[in-house]
């Protein structure tokens, strides 16, 4: 961003990376997929690099108001200061965060999701896809991300970009308003959970694999850690993949 | 004709009212004891809200089979309040069946209607004891009902079969006197249900007759007025809060966290970006998150004291799926009998929120709180758009900044993003390195 802002370029999004999508090794193909989408459709976009911090979300939702607020006020002067009109983001926490908390504290973008985002590049017809590729007539089912659906009603856009991969999408008897979390959210992500008899990834994992499904969809980086983690706990890593919605559009266009 | 009855109907409407009056200020008061909280704007979309979801049922659509039966019970309860205006004319004028002439044939159709529809509470309360104690459906057992609010519900469903029960006993030996002509008595050619109940009152004589109808009008009557009463301390109180609870829902983005501004002022100050009247003096904070009810707002109180403990919520949510302390319901129940324990308190001239006790701890644990993730499932399960996870969060704040005693991995977490602006310890400067290996590939 640094660099276009210098030539006098002003990008027609930025696309906001999050720290799962800039550390996690799994995530970053994650990155890596929807930078190799935008390139080839040839969209002008940026990126705030080392410029962006944590949206705050776990740091709120801990219950740590100070953190969060000097992480979104930082945030929001550096984005600001680029005069930011559009972000785009692969992380339904850091798309909440941005969209709906951002505002009261004078950041105003419009905010959308890589899933609509992808969506619009499909309907759009920029974005042309072969027809599967591998996930062809498989069984592929999508695990709600509570702040992508409940959060902010979002529950078609990542459906649609699916069903365009010419794939059976089957649906878990837990989904959209009623879809059940992976347990990652609310800042859980970052500790152990409480005690119980059960954790909640294995819970929800169980229900996708109960779909017969070949690959579990996500659009989300905790939901992603998680749903593979479920996995494995279940020992079904070798024939039921867990991907994020960019990586199945990249791969089905063959980058 | 003495007018007797008519005085003593007259006194005992009165007490009613007046105690109901008693009962509706104390509830006021309680729920007003948390702090204020602007819920005013949109009225067209508040008034939608509530015609959709306490009007129109809508969510509880998303269980078919006790929303069938719910909606029975609750069509019957208008519907047959119609009936009790009636009964209110009737009992303080002396009058019997004060409609009848005017409606004509209108009037016997509406009392087979009410007759229709008590045939359908019944069914349904007694389909709804059998889900509570016979099925035993999980949502309907779970540990914080154990006791009194497990007794509540089925108190609740008795005296609303044993009214029914009455209304149509009533019906049946009215007909019959009817029938047999004695005097004020109005024929009403049949009544559907009654009419079957009749063989059991028939070889009783008109003077007993008339003291079996007359005890039943009296039973329902001071029964509905004691039932009112009652409700006022009961989980029942959602027949009237589910109104003003669904008027003044949150109509925000559910996975919006309000702001605080006293913080905001606070960053600012620090990151050196201006702030209005900087030189004032910092105003008096109480305190950061809640502690205890009157740290809530006065919302989640009134959403304390809507609940009727179906528990959707819990049903829905992850961690109690699995196993956690953490039942969403329960902190609703906490949130009230708190209330009800300051309420009394203070009315009793006692400590109130002194009291040495508070919702954090002594009702509600650490542990629950922090199973929490926040997916909104509770919200979005209850029918009546009660928000547990505003009350989770508000908890959540008191324990991160005003007892800094939030879980060590939490505590890690918050170090990191205040070190390295990142939830997870890695150098701020690393931030690109994905676009680093993306160029090499290329490259390649």
């Amino acid at each position: 961003m640094a660099e276009m802002a210098a030539n006098g370029e002003s990008p027609e999004i930025l696309f906001w990376v999050g720290c799962a999508g800039s550390f996690d090794d799994r995530y970053k193909a994650v990155t890596q997929a929807f930078v190799k989408i935008l390139n080839k459709v040839g969209v002008s976009f940026a990126v705030l690099g080392p410029e962006e911090a944590c949206t705050g979300d776990p740091a709120r939702r801990a219950g740590n108001e100070f953190l969060f607020q000097m992480q979104a006020v930082a945030n929001i002067q550096v984005m600001n200061g680029y005069e930011v009109k559009k972000v785009v983001t692969a992380c339904p926490h850091c798309f909440n965060t941005i969209k709906n908390e951002y505002p009261a504290l004078g950041g105003n973008y419009e905010v959308i999701h890589h899933s609509q985002f992808l969506q619009q590049l499909i309907n759009e017809g920029k974005v042309v896809l072969k027809g599967g590729g591998e996930f062809k007539g498989k069984k592929i089912t999508f695990h709600d991300s509570c702040y992508l659906g409940r959060a902010n009603n979002v529950y078609e856009a990542p459906r649609e970009v699916i069903k365009a991969l010419d794939v059976e999408l089957v649906e878990m008897k837990r989904c959209r308003t009623k879809g059940l979390c992976c347990g990652a959210g609310g800042a859980q992500m970052f500790k152990e959970p409480e005690p119980g008899n059960k954790d909640i990834n294995v819970e929800r994992t169980e229900e996708a694999l109960a779909t017969g499904a070949a690959a579990i969809a996500v659009g989300c980086p905790f939901c992603l850690t998680m749903m593979t983690d479920g996995v494995k706990n279940k020992e079904r890593e070798h024939d039921v993949k867990v991907y994020d919605l960019a990586e199945m559009i990249a791969k089905d266009m063959g980058i | 004709m003495s007018i007797l009855p008519q005085i003593v109907f007259l006194i005992i409407f009165a007490i009613a009212g007046y105690f109901l009056y008693k009962r509706v200020a104390y509830l006021k008061r309680n729920i007003l004891l948390g702090k204020s909280e602007s819920r005013n704007d949109q009225p067209e979309a508040r008034w939608k809200t509530m015609l959709l979801v306490a009007l129109g049922q809508q969510k509880m659509f998303k269980r078919l089979i006790p929303a069938i039966l719910h909606i029975m019970i609750y069509v019957a309860f208008i519907v047959i309040n119609l009936e009790v205006l009636e009964f209110v004319i009737d009992g303080l004028t002396g009058s019997h069946r004060i409609f009848a002439p005017y409606l004509g044939s209108i009037y016997g159709l509406a009392m087979n209607v009410f007759e229709v529809l008590a045939i359908a509470v019944l069914i349904s309360c007694i389909a709804f004891l059998i889900r509570r104690n016979v099925l035993k459906v999980p949502r309907l057992v779970k540990t914080e009902l154990k006791g009194w609010p497990a007794m509540d519900a089925n108190l609740i469903l008795i005296i609303e079969i044993v009214l029914m029960v009455a209304i149509l006993t009533m019906n049946a030996t009215d007909q019959l006197l009817a029938e047999r002509g004695v005097e004020g008595y109005v024929l009403l050619n049949g009544l559907f249900f009654s009419d079957m109940m009749q063989p059991l009152f028939a070889g009783l004589g008109d003077t007993t007759l008339v003291a079996i109808e007359r005890f039943a009008w009296w039973f329902h009557i001071i029964g509905i007025l004691a039932f009112a009463i009652y409700v006022t301390y009961s989980k029942h109180l959602h027949i009237f809060l589910a109104f003003p609870n669904t008027w003044y829902s949150n109509l925000k983005p559910k996975g919006e966290i309000e702001n605080m501004p006293d913080v905001t002022r606070e960053v600012n100050m620090m990151l050196g970006i201006p702030v209005e009247d900087a030189e004032a003096p910092p105003a008096e904070i109480a305190r950061f998150g809640a502690k205890d009810i009157n740290d809530l707002s006065w919302v989640n109180i009134m959403n304390a004291y809507s609940c009727t403990e179906c528990g959707r919520c819990t049903a829905e949510c992850p961690a109690n799926i699995t196993g956690k302390k953490l039942s969403p319901r329960k902190i609703m129940m906490d949130v009230r009998d708190r209330a009800e324990e300051v309420g009394k308190s203070i009315d009793q001239g006692g400590a109130g929120l002194g009291d040495g006790k508070s919702l954090l701890g002594d009702y509600i644990t650490k542990e629950e709180l922090n199973a929490c993730t926040s997916c909104n499932a509770c919200v979005e399960a209850c029918p009546v758009n009660i928000d547990p996870l505003s009350i989770i969060i508000q908890m959540r704040r008191y324990v991160a900044m005003e007892e800094s005693s939030t879980p060590a991995q939490w505590n890690a977490m918050f170090q990191n993003m205040e070190t390295s602006f990142s939830p997870w310890k890695f150098a701020p400067t690393d931030r690109f390195n994905w676009a680093e290996q993306l160029k090499n590939e290329e490259l390649k």
